[in-house]
């Protein structure tokens, strides 16, 4: 299916448009709060909870018996706010430490759900494939009071980071102050992780259980390495998930046996990767450039402090001297007597070479420079 | 018990002992949520193993997948070491790019493989010894036991030959690397045990199993005790259990054995971490509470050795001054009657001579040792603790 096709299809496809505005909400919503997620370091909550909210809907569906999402979204709310604090508790009160938290928490009440579903299986009018979207994510399913469920939350979320924008920043960057200024620490944390959770679990249904914190933390690592600003990070990281949903439905409309979740999991870590490279400060191509910059103007100092050496001991300071001086010295290939040439530290005379006036200044203040940092 | 349940019930100790071993020192490395990550990116190494072999159990595809295990740690590094992104970000990162790449994988072939994500994420103890090990036409028994119980053997003799290097390595990393033994070897050879042991008992438990048995029996072996030994044995037994109690409970409710497993194993857990006898949350409270109230004790020991007129000792006054309500008043004015700190006359409270030299030299040890704490002046003097 071509790209014309798609867009054909976006226009009059209802499926597909409520799924494509799902998954972007969803992203933007994600991208948003996942920025909370990754500067808290609470990367792998996401993971987490979302398994630890697998139990939750079982239960729901054991006890509504209907595969209503708003039921299921509850249960699901309550058992990832059980385990969310459950790993606080622990952290806070045992020598454990946040990795075993979260990996026990995970895992454990992931076997729970486990065991809960295989008595959903058992019951006569369970349709297993109805909530194995859970665990995998099928976006396909998404309806359209889904998507409404998604704007309201993303709408909520966004009045109470707008709210608490201030108080926020603070509890990231420095919660003692925060502290100290008044402010209720407990509650900000509660809330900012209640919307974490809820976040996270109105996401299942999209992109399941396992992917899940991907989708939380790709746009914001991406994100965070293009500003050191957090609204435009938060921002940025929107604008990624969103593109990632977007782009990752229209993938996998366009090309069967494709499910949604892993195509966006699968975007958003290229944007990661794109972002990782070539983030201008941060990016690591523009950092081994920045490096190897360095090295080369190093290599560039050290040559001309040796000429400077030579020079000095000279009555008329631009006295040329032959290029078979500097052979014992490693420093100089053609090229870097060339550079210093184009720089105008030096002049080249076919085999001679001399230190301009401007070279002379250069490397006398090199050496000073040297001494004051001594 | 017919021949299969037992075959079940060895299988699931024989996975738990041999997870609960590297889960323990992945627990005291800091390390536990690499399990989780190495259970869901091994995904593409069994989908291509299996392209290759089309058999689970095949050496080869253990060794593959492993392999992808522990790429997943290098790939964790390298993206630590860059300093973009914190460790935790970096494993939320790399794991379910990894675990996509497979679901797609299988999902782009799924006319041509039988192999189902469920079947590598949930696994189904009950169907394991359906597959036998036959050579020659003879049967011997179930391939999982015989892949789970090679890979506890190779465990085993690692963890008795490497066990010094390992303990030493887990605790004082400078110190393993002064003593000549590399930590990165160490390291790298745990992850490796941890990613085969991983891939060899996914088919059986399931990968999400796999993380539960490896984490709660050590952090329930952490909460009871500080020795590495017996933080082992522990954990294996506890390990060993859980397994057992948790396929009987599967059997009666005709269950997912390996949700049973670890329904137990979370049960087990809210047990120890309840009522571990040192580190569990009921007697952290209690001391929390007990520390609180001889803080308080304390307090209100010095504020009437720096007030000698009456009126700053009356009864009364002291909810005022100090600002209690009337039942902290009351404990901590009973609890310093106890100890025999202080005598009440007409509602005047004087410090005993006791209650001065303790004040004396609670000040004295607080400006000296003002990091330490003064528990061991505590028994010096306190009949009752609070």
């Amino acid at each position: 299916m071509g790209i014309t096709e798609y867009i054909d299809l976006l226009f009059t496809d209802y499926t597909l448009q409520t799924v494509t505005l799902g998954t972007a909400v969803l992203g933007a919503l994600c991208g948003m709060l996942g920025s909370f997620a990754v500067l808290r370091k609470q990367s792998l909550l996401g993971d987490a909870i979302s398994h630890a909210a697998l139990p939750g809907i079982a239960i729901a569906f054991l006890i509504t018996e209907t595969k209503n999402s708003n039921a299921l979204l509850i249960g699901a709310l309550i058992s990832g706010l059980i385990g969310a604090f459950w790993i606080r508790g622990i952290v806070k009160n045992t020598h454990l430490k946040s990795d075993t938290a979260l990996g026990l928490i995970l895992s454990l009440f992931f076997g729970f759900g486990m065991l809960l579903l295989t008595f959903i299986q058992k019951m006569p009018n369970a349709n297993q494939a109805g909530l194995n979207k859970y665990l995998f994510g099928q976006a396909a399913t998404l309806v359209s009071s889904d998507v409404w469920t998604m704007c309201f939350i993303a709408g909520l979320s966004l009045l109470v980071l707008l709210v608490f924008w201030k108080e926020f920043k603070l509890l990231l960057f420095d919660a003692d102050y925060a502290k100290s200024l008044g402010f209720n620490i407990k509650f900000l944390d509660v809330l900012i992780t209640f919307f974490i959770v809820l976040c996270i679990v109105i996401g299942l249904q999209a992109v399941g259980v396992v992917l899940m914190s991907a989708m939380l933390l790709a746009p914001a690592a991406a994100a965070r390495q293009w500003t050191n600003s957090l609204g435009v990070m938060v921002l940025l990281a929107a604008i990624f998930g969103s593109f990632s949903g977007v782009l990752g439905t229209a993938i996998s409309a366009s090309s069967s046996n494709l499910s949604t979740g892993p195509v966006i999991v699968l975007i958003a870590a290229v944007f990661v990767l794109f972002s990782f490279v070539f983030s201008p400060k941060r990016g690591l191509l523009f950092r081994e450039i920045r490096y190897w910059n360095n090295r080369n103007d190093l290599q560039l100092h050290k040559t001309l402090a040796f000429m400077y050496n030579i020079a000095k001991t000279h009555k008329n300071k631009e006295h040329p001297h032959t290029v078979k001086i500097l052979n014992n010295f490693q420093g100089f290939t053609k090229k870097s007597l060339q550079k210093l040439e184009d720089r105008e530290y030096i002049k080249v005379n076919k085999s001679m070479w001399s230190l301009t006036e401007k070279g002379f200044d250069k490397a006398s203040n090199l050496y000073n420079q040297l001494e004051n940092n001594e | 018990m017919s021949s299969a349940q037992i075959e079940i019930q060895i299988i699931a100790c024989l996975v738990a002992v041999a997870c609960a071993i590297p889960g323990t020192f992945l627990v005291l490395r800091k390390m536990a949520m690499i399990s989780d990550a190495i259970s869901h990116s091994i995904l593409p190494g069994i989908v291509i193993g299996f392209f290759l072999t089309e058999d689970l159990n095949s050496p080869w595809l253990i060794l593959l997948a492993a392999m992808t295990g522990v790429i997943t740690v290098v790939l964790v590094e390298f993206i630590q070491k860059t300093g973009l992104v914190k460790e935790d970000t970096a494993i939320g990162l790399v794991f379910p790019t990894l675990f996509s790449i497979g679901v797609i994988l299988i999902a782009k072939n799924a006319n041509d493989v039988h192999l189902d994500v469920d079947v590598v994420f949930l696994g189904e103890l009950a169907y394991a010894p359906s597959y036998r090990f036959l050579i020659n036409g003879m049967d011997l028994g179930p391939k999982s036991l015989w892949v789970i119980g090679t890979i506890l053997l190779v465990t085993l003799l690692l963890l008795i030959t490497f066990f010094k290097e390992l303990k030493i390595s887990t605790f004082d990393k400078q110190l393993a690397a002064t003593l000549g033994f590399s930590p990165v070897v160490v390291h790298y050879g745990l992850m490796s045990i941890a990613s085969v042991t991983t891939v060899g008992a996914f088919d059986a438990v399931g990968a999400i199993l796999v993380v539960a048995l490896m984490i709660a029996p050590a952090a329930i072996a952490y909460l009871l005790t500080n020795d590495l030994k017996k933080m082992l044995v522990i954990a294996v037994f506890s390990g060993i259990a859980s397994a057992l109690t948790g396929y009987w409970i599967a059997h009666y409710l005709d269950a997912s054995i390996a949700g049973s497993i670890a329904t137990v194993l979370g049960v087990l857990f809210l047990l120890v971490y309840l009522f571990a006898p040192k580190k569990g949350l009921i007697s952290v409270l209690f001391r929390q509470k007990r520390q609180q109230m001889e803080v308080y004790l304390l307090t209100f020991l010095l504020h009437l050795q720096n007030h000698t007129e009456e009126s700053e000792r009356h009864l009364n006054h002291l909810s005022e001054h100090i600002n209690w309500g009337k039942i902290r008043s009351k404990t901590v004015l009973d609890l310093a009657l106890k100890n025999n700190m202080i005598i009440i006359e007409n509602n005047i409270i004087s410090l005993t001579e006791k209650g001065q030299g303790f004040t004396e030299k609670a000040i004295d040890y607080i400006t000296t040792n003002s990091t330490v704490a003064i528990e061991k002046m505590k028994e010096d003097f306190f009949l009752f603790r609070g």
